[in-house]
């Protein structure tokens, strides 16, 4: 989503985008002429006129999970995003029974907080697994 | 999905969802509703709902966010099309 119009859009899929991505973008462009949907975003930049880098993840309940929010000059890391669906995913599926530590990928060890584990989290997780 | 807009000279706009418009003009220009912007995106909370026009797979359409209950769903703003990175 950005404050240009979906004909604007439509020219930058077509003749630049559509060059790097096979097929085009695959998903909704989406136009907020104004930045009516930034503003309630927290995003809209009303000086410059235009909408910084807001990246928002939204459950199945449309309830906000996370987001980032960063000055243009600055790309995101798709890869990040995708590790916090699929961790957000397994939190939602497991009811909450378990939480991903720092750095977890899938597969990895979760924790499942609880009595048990309170002061006990040295013991079965080290510092080092977050970036293995 | 909401209506398909068409594509005409006048420009399609979109909006929050329940929002009368002329508080949503209020909400960018007064300082005031700072504060009650910033409760809108915790962490925790419901997105607000928006519509906006867009383009997709070489159609001109219009996308509800409340269409997507059900579905994980990535929200991303940018400065402007053709901004380089």
């Amino acid at each position: 989503m950005s404050v240009d119009s979906v004909f604007v859009h439509k020219m930058w899929n077509d003749n630049e985008i559509s060059k790097m991505v096979k097929g085009g973008v695959p998903f909704h462009m989406l136009s907020d002429g104004g930045g009516k949907v930034g503003a309630a975003f927290g995003v809209y930049d009303p000086d410059a006129g235009v909408e910084n880098r807001g990246r928002f993840l939204i459950d199945p309940d449309g309830v906000i999970q996370g987001f980032e929010v960063l000055t243009p000059p600055v790309g995101r890391n798709v890869n990040e995003t995708i590790r916090q669906i699929q961790a957000f995913q397994l939190v939602r599926e497991k009811k909450g029974s378990e939480a991903t530590p720092s750095g977890w990928r899938p597969g990895k060890m979760t924790l499942k907080p609880g009595p048990d584990l309170v002061g006990k989290v040295w013991e079965v997780w080290k510092p080092e697994m977050a970036s293995e | 999905m909401a209506d398909a807009p068409k594509a005409g000279c006048a420009r399609p706009t979109g909006g929050l969802v329940g929002v009368p418009k002329d508080d949503q003009k209020k909400d960018q220009q007064s300082k005031s509703s700072e504060q009650e912007v910033k409760r809108m995106i915790q962490v925790g909370k419901p997105a607000p709902d928006f519509s906006a026009p867009a383009y997709y797979k070489g159609e001109f359409t219009s996308v509800k966010l409340s269409d997507f209950l059900g579905k994980w769903v990535v929200l991303c703003f940018y400065p402007g099309d053709f901004t380089f990175v």
